[in-house]
């Protein structure tokens, strides 16, 4: 186009415009493409969830436990394909700071259920003959700098070990993948056996069941029907597709949802009002011009193209410069957080999201002046210059 | 019609709505401009000069009768079309130059060409054949705020003459100038005309710029008054 230098001067004319205008859009950007990642981050959890999974917890709230003798019921009911459970553990390395997630599972079915987690046969079979041996995420062994055969002291601040103290030395027998980058892989597993015996309260019981279903169409007849077999009983069951549990999750820590778009709403309001009013000005200021270049014969309709480009590429100039520092900051922010949001990625699909904002932006603000400048007669512009 | 004629007016009418009221500023123009002609447009401020030079720089269109412009009619010509017969056949000189401010010389001189198929080479090349042409090679890269009124004129006029069009259209050319840059100008548009065969309008107010031009006409309330010239070509009733 013949006439992108015009428009690059008439964008840079004003230099302080060209910045303070940039500027709102660099923010809305930014603000955007954190918080777009950081709801992706939240919700990857809702979304990696296998269709035909259930969880199923104690009715009380999830962090009350259940006898164990109901893994091997829920295992004989109809519809029922594998079950494994799971106790909390929490935990952290060297120092409280230090938190890394921890789980005692069932060593012989985890992986089968979860079954999106990739891991060597031979890590494996090495796991289940070694006692104390901790399966890692491969997020989580990244971030501690952890290799197979490390021998790693993990604490709680909830359970103490029979042998005195509240650390558990644990060995590290295998790293897992996902076959998924979104899946979760930043936290551990270790023997649920070996957990139960070493603790010192001990006991008969799981913090929760998970099982999947012959299909995803069973779920809810599965799931009413474990929750019936166990109602009026001494622990009362609430069982719900980890889809929904994961969502229901999510919002108790509030309407993230809702939260995010008024944020990004605000932001993008604002500076609509405030870039289209630039706009406006901008193009009113070369009223004359724009008479000037119809005299020479320059169309209506290329004129009217000539200021929406202009409009696009202070959008587009703001959104990148926005959308990269986001990609900074949210690169940053995952390293530092890996622990609690590990799926904190600026991904493809917010960029593509992004440019479509930029261009909507460019759109929106230009369309008012051109159309004003398309419709700019030459005769009544210079009688009022 | 003539061959040798390049313009044509025949009963041209332009009137404007005020409210209720219309004013009508010519009734039943009449004129002939012919190839290769100066001429210059005299008269009291009000008298319809610049309306006349919009009319026929195709900027406006008449109410009435026709402007015929190297034997085809102009008026009634779509609103892009004109643009297009604008940049093919017209170049615009303005008493306030109009300069894009944010362009320098030579980038305001190269933007009738952007309305050309001419590659970003050629209309270099042209640029810097009508900048040397007035005189104004070395100043190819200076903006317009670094410029005086007569270098701002020459560039403007190297503007108007870089598609090389037959016709020139000039609003009081040196209104804003002295009188020793006023005659450079002037000068510098009587050469266009005489060794480039240009036509060339001028609207003026002042008598000694119309001394440059072949032939003068007046302008009086809508109609040509006296004859300064008797070769004249005005066929008003
Ligand atoms: N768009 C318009 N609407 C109404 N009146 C106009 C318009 N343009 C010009 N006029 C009037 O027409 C008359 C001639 O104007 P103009 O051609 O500019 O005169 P000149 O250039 O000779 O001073 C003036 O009285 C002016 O006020
Ligand atoms: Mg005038």
């Amino acid at each position: 186009m013949k006439d992108l230098y015009l428009v690059y001067k008439n964008l840079t004319r004003k230099k302080l415009r060209l910045f303070l205008t940039s500027f709102a859009i660099f923010i809305a950007f930014l603000i955007f493409g954190a918080v777009t990642a950081l709801q992706g981050a939240l919700n990857s959890g809702v979304e990696m969830s296998a269709d035909n999974r259930l969880v199923v917890f104690n009715k009380i709230n999830f962090t009350q436990s259940l006898p164990y003798a109901y893994v091997n019921k829920v295992s004989g009911i109809e519809g029922v394909n594998q079950v494994t459970f799971a106790n909390w553990f929490g935990g952290y390395y060297q120092e409280p700071a230090n938190q890394v997630v921890t789980m005692a599972v069932d060593p012989d079915s985890y992986f089968e259920v979860y079954s999106e987690l990739v891991v060597a046969p031979e890590q494996k079979a090495n796991w289940l003959q070694n006692q104390a041996g901790v399966m890692v995420g491969e997020r989580l062994a990244k971030v501690n700098n952890w290799q197979i055969g490390d021998r790693i002291p993990v604490s709680s601040n909830i359970f103490s070990n029979k042998n005195g103290g509240q650390t558990w030395d644990l060995v590290v027998e295998g790293i897992f993948t996902a076959s998924d980058p979104q899946v979760d892989t930043g936290y551990m597993v270790f023997h649920y056996k070996y957990f139960m015996e070493t603790q010192s309260w001990g006991g008969d019981y799981v913090g929760w069941i998970v099982l999947t279903t012959d299909d995803p169409a069973l779920n809810e007849q599965v799931a009413n029907a474990i929750d019936e077999s166990f109602a009026n009983s001494q622990a009362e069951t609430d069982t719900s597709t980890e889809k929904a549990f994961n969502k229901a999750f999510i919002e108790q820590i509030g309407n993230i949802g809702l939260i995010i778009f008024g944020v990004v709403f605000m932001a993008f309001f604002t500076i609509l009002v405030l870039v289209g009013n630039t706009m406006v000005l901008a193009i009113r200021e070369r009223t004359g011009e724009i008479a000037v270049l119809k005299t020479l014969g320059f169309s209506s309709p290329r004129i009217f193209r000539m200021i929406l480009t202009e409009s696009c590429l202070l959008a587009f100039i703001g959104g990148l410069l926005g959308l990269g520092a986001a990609y900074l900051v949210v690169g940053a922010l995952s390293q530092m957080m890996a622990r609690f949001l590990p799926n904190l990625v600026l991904g493809p699909d917010i960029v593509l999201q992004a440019l479509g904002y930029m261009l909507l932006l460019g759109l929106i603000t230009g369309i008012a002046p051109a159309y004003q400048a398309l419709r700019l007669n030459i005769i009544t512009a210079f009688a009022r210059g | 019609m003539s061959d040798d004629n390049l313009f044509e007016l025949k009963a041209v009418a332009k009137r404007f709505k005020k409210g209720k009221e219309t004013i009508s500023i010519f009734d039943d123009l009449n004129m002939t401009i012919k190839r290769g002609d100066f001429l210059a447009i005299m008269g009291p401020s009000g008298s319809g000069k610049t309306t006349l030079l919009n009319l026929l720089g195709g900027v406006d269109q008449p109410t009435g009768g026709e402007i015929v412009f190297d034997g085809a009619r102009i008026d009634g010509l779509s609103e892009g079309d004109l643009a297009k017969w604008r940049a093919n056949n017209i170049g615009f000189i303005f008493q306030f130059y109009n300069l894009m401010p944010m362009l320098n010389a030579a980038k305001n001189v190269e933007l009738p060409l952007l309305l050309t198929s001419l590659s970003s080479k050629q209309r270099q090349q042209r640029v810097d054949t009508a900048l040397q042409l007035v005189g104004l090679a070395d100043r190819a890269k200076h903006m317009p705020s670094e410029m005086s009124g007569g270098q701002l004129q020459r560039v403007a006029i190297a503007r108007a003459v870089v598609s090389d069009p037959k016709l020139l259209l000039c609003d009081e050319p040196t209104g804003d100038l002295d009188r020793q840059t006023a005659d450079e100008i002037l000068e510098m548009l009587q050469l266009l005309n005489r060794e480039f065969g240009k036509t060339i309008i001028m609207v003026t107010h002042d008598p000694a710029a119309a001394r440059h031009a072949t032939h003068t006409l007046h302008l009086d309330k809508g109609q040509f008054v006296g004859k300064d010239e008797p070769e004249l070509q005005e066929k008003s009733a």
